[in-house]
């Protein structure tokens, strides 16, 4: 497999627009011919959808839930981020793009980083302009807050629902779209197969959840954007239907995986409860604004209540380990040092896995109500879900996985390894390297849904010629009659044992031995843990009903089934990997606590090829080069 | 930490939109009170699968009370006794050992029942492509801050648009309307100076798509700001209203059709 990343040449600030008029585009007359298929309706997906359609593509959008508007892309709470510099704090785009490159401790792509932060501007602009309520100052002018991993305040927030309402913004312009034609929405349907046609996406093979009926769809170019598989680890802040599906069935078609084991472990969530918990739920980044990280100094004490615990009993680790950054350190950073401190045996709350976030100091400092304008939601949530309020006692946290930086390898186009399929958001891998910054998933999935994939599909379809085909085609054919016979596997079985048994034990490995902090012995075993299992499940699953009905358990089964695949692919690229970069730590190259990279040797990006069933993958490198950022240890202290 | 509870449910179950429904009872044993009430029915349903049966089909997936996709009625209520919250961030430490609980989907004519608790939403979507949205194509806008607009507004603007879109308003209401989820989007745009253009053309649409579909109309009972997880005000339906008289009284044809793409 050869990688050719496609970045245009010439200075950085100007590859993108050099590109821009150096792609080819489609006569407006032209653009209805061509169909292009969106999967997923997210900020990314919805976005695209709706962009493509108003310049005249015929676009059909796929999404599993209900409603293109139920995406997970909904529950972000904190922000976006953009270069605007309306503070006047010395943000410019080349601050957003450095801080973004360091931020995911130089593992991106420079050209996509900074053409992201290049559009970022564009982004709150467009969304100002449908109304998304962002919230302002008194003046009228809009207001901004300050994230971990920058020392300006670039974010723009609406309350504790910047996501909601981005996504709303969204789904808006992909519903006027729809109505007008433009867009055919296809609800509760879920991807279950690309289909390639002489090696050129040229299509997809989908359920309808509500009525079983597995279906072929052609297109002229297919387009991912279907989100991360935080879920691998079971209990993650993803929403519960969010999988890997369609990406590792891409993948099994010959679209490069790139990095799987970048993922985040966001630090800020609420710790598990017990057997029972599902999902776990995140309280934004932006609560370390205001709020302070800290644990016992002495182990006796983490059965005090806080309030007992004087104050130079305290130990505020984040500022004290770095002082210039202090609670508002990134996420994998903050995220080890919490864990860290469990591991210490100072984590408070049932089972020592916790911290506090304390908001007493701001509550004198401010006032009640001011921190309840700025989080009053998610300190409600937070009570919902604890029975504990915020205001008066501090809240507990911990880390749970929250984010995939991996993904699908994409190009400077956004197109995979596979000619005319496209990814966009966080399903592909551009922008993130091994950690991202909060508030800069919003920004990348509308970076890439309006301002990137719009440009960049008409210089693919413009480029292309397409021989006919319908669903007719021997290569539809094919993957239906696959889709269907897995199908008719995953309910034949009769076992003994729920998908989502299944499922709770491989996030049982995974996070045990490929979560916050990894090493070789550890990934050998899950290496050997997991086929176990994968073996166990194909033996012993047993999925209730038929195929031709409204059937969650079998929808959950055919995510199990990937996740178990897909799992094994993450251990064998954090194994590989020896080096500590971003939310990939392994304990065996760290320097005084502190992650350790390895720039001779792993700079570049890790663009895994399917060889085949039980063959190891392929391991394809893009060699990572660094011309406008000094590549540094990366320090927060 | 307090005992767990055994709780006993009766539960609609119904195999399809044409199929009969009918209660079920089964009984969630050892049900921890910090557990939430779908995790409770994660539990039941785990014992059905393992028995061979089907276990019972609700909507859900953010499980953090904003995706909008998960609601019932629990024990008559649209997700259940705890005000402003959803039916995923609803736990059983609201119930007590013994309780016996109903659950029974979203009930109205515009809402068919897919399967069980499961309903069909789709008439909310086609309300919002009647005109909830602002015509701003990709990429035509100016920027940000070139339109002030006051913090009164903007947070006005924004208690509307905190909607999830999950129906509990239409499923309370005696008439089945979908008035306050109407209102939400008509007041969320009409409240922003970007949404003036369209603002009276949007709400004569929207809420002619509203009783196209088979809502009912609104009579002020407000059981719909009772039952909605997000509070949204039932004074926004007053909004509507005005906008609505004000567009039908001003409305005038159109002399040239819209065009885009």
């Amino acid at each position: 497999m050869k990688l050719d990343a496609k970045i245009p040449s010439g200075p950085i600030q100007d590859k993108w627009d050099k590109h821009r008029f150096e792609m080819k585009l489609v006569n407006p007359a032209n653009k209805r011919k061509y169909h292009v298929i969106v999967v997923g309706s997210g900020l990314a997906g919805a976005s695209a959808a709706a962009s493509m359609s108003e310049l005249g593509y015929n676009v059909s959008c796929f999404a599993y839930q209900d409603s293109p508007r139920r995406a997970h892309s909904i529950a972000a709470q904190g922000g976006i981020n953009a270069a605007k510099n309306y503070r006047n704090d010395g943000d410019s785009i080349w601050r957003l793009f450095y801080d973004t490159v360091k931020g995911g401790d130089f593992r991106a792509r420079e050209a996509n980083v900074y053409r992201l932060a290049q559009v970022s501007n564009n982004i709150i602009d467009q969304c100002v302009a449908q109304g998304v309520p962002f919230g302002r100052e008194y003046g009228g002018l809009l207001a901004n807050r300050s994230f971990g991993g920058a020392q300006v305040s670039r974010t723009f927030y609406a309350r504790g629902q910047t996501g909601q309402q981005l996504l709303l913004g969204a789904y808006q312009a992909l519903e006027k779209e729809i109505a007008r034609g433009g867009v055919k929405m296809y609800n509760r349907h879920e991807m279950l197969d690309v289909v390639l046609v002489n090696g050129v996406a040229r299509g997809i093979i989908t359920r309808d959840l509500v009525t079983g009926k597995v279906e072929a769809h052609v297109a002229d170019a297919v387009v991912l954007g279907t989100g991360g598989y935080g879920n691998v680890f079971y209990l993650s802040t993803n929403a519960q239907g969010c999988n890997v599906t369609a990406a590792y069935r891409a993948y099994k078609k010959g679209a490069a995986f790139a990095n799987p084991c970048y993922t985040q472990i966001h630090p800020t969530c609420i710790p598990v409860a017990g057997e029972h918990q599902s999902k776990l739920t995140l309280m934004s980044e932006s609560l370390r604004n205001d709020g302070r990280v800290w644990v016992p100094k002495k182990r006796e004490d983490v059965g005090k209540k806080p309030s007992e615990i004087p104050e130079e009993d305290r130990d505020y680790y984040l500022e004290r380990k770095y002082p210039s950054y202090g609670n508002l350190a990134p996420r994998d950073i903050s995220s080890r040092a919490a864990k860290e401190a469990c591991d210490d045996g100072r984590g408070v709350g049932p089972g020592g896995r916790g911290v506090y976030l304390d908001f007493s100091d701001s509550i004198k400092r401010l006032g009640a109500k001011e921190i309840g304008d700025r989080y009053g939601n998610l300190f409600e949530m937070y009570q919902r879900i604890t029975d504990e309020n915020p205001y008066e006692v501090p809240m507990r946290i911990y880390p749970a996985s929250h984010y995939a930086m991996g993904g699908l390898w994409v190009d400077y186009n956004l197109m995979s390894t596979i000619p005319g399929l496209h990814v966009i958001g966080e399903a592909n891998f551009s922008d993130h390297g091994a950690n991202r910054l909060g508030a800069s998933a919003l920004m990348q999935g509308l970076a890439d849904g309006y301002f990137v994939l719009p440009y960049t599909i008409g210089h693919y379809l413009a480029s292309t010629k397409f021989e006919k085909v319908s669903t007719d085609h021997p290569e539809f054919r094919a993957a239906l009659e696959s889709v269907q016979q897995r199908t008719t596997r995953l309910l034949s079985i009769n076992g003994k044992r729920s998908a989502d048994s299944f499922h709770r034990a491989l996030g049982k490995i995974l996070w045990e031995h490929c979560g916050m902090a990894r090493n070789a012995a550890g990934l050998t075993q899950a290496l050997q843990e997991i086929p176990v299992l994968r073996e166990e499940f194909w033996q012993n699953l047993t999925v209730p009903g038929t195929g031709d009905t409204f059937n969650q358990q079998l929808e959950k089964a055919g995510r199990v089934a990937d996740f178990l695949e897909f799992a094994e692919l993450l251990c064998i690229d954090a194994l590989h990997r020896e080096e500590s970069c971003g939310g990939h730590f392994r304990e065996e190259h760290q320097e005084a606590g502190e992650a350790k990279r390895n720039d001779e040797q792993f700079a570049y990006v890790a663009a895994w090829e399917y060889a085949g069933d039980g063959k190891a993958p392929v391991l394809n490198k893009e060699p990572l080069e660094f011309e406008n950022v000094h590549l540094a240890t990366r320090s927060y202290k | 930490m307090t005992g767990t509870m055994n709780i006993t449910l009766k539960v609609w179950r119904q195999a399809g939109p044409t199929a009969p429904g009918k209660f079920e009872t089964y009984t969630a044993r050892d049900v921890s009170p910090e557990s939430s009430f779908l995790e409770m029915l994660d539990v039941v349903n785990e014992k059905l699968v393992l028995e061979g049966k089907e276990p019972i089909a609700f909507d859900h997936d953010c499980r953090e009370g904003i995706c909008g996709m998960c609601g019932m009625m629990i024990n008559g209520v649209a997700h259940g006794p705890s005000k402003l919250t959803t039916t995923c961030q609803l736990h059983m430490r609201s119930f007590k050992d013994g309780d016996s609980i109903t659950l029974e989907p979203w009930r109205a004519n515009a809402f068919p029942v897919i399967r069980d608790l499961v309903v069909d939403r789709s008439p909310l979507d086609r309300i919002i492509q009647a005109g909830g949205f602002i015509s701003v194509p990709t990429g035509a806008p100016q920027d940000a801050n070139a339109l002030p607009i006051g913090k009164p507004e903007a947070d006005e603007a924004m208690d509307a648009a905190a909607c999830i879109g999950c129906g509990a308003c239409v499923a309370a209401c005696p008439n089945a309307s979908a008035s306050l989820f109407t209102a939400a989007k008509i007041s969320h745009l009409g409240l922003l100076p970007q949404g003036q253009p369209e603002r009276y053309r949007r709400a004569l649409s929207m809420v002619t798509q509203m009783d196209l579909e088979g809502f009912g109309g609104c009579s002020l009972f407000g059981e719909c700001m009772a039952a909605c997880p997000k509070g949204i005000s039932i004074d926004f339906i007053k909004r509507m209203n005005g906008d609505y008289v004000w567009g039908s009284v001003s409305a005038r044809p159109e002399k040239t059709v819209l065009t885009s793409g």
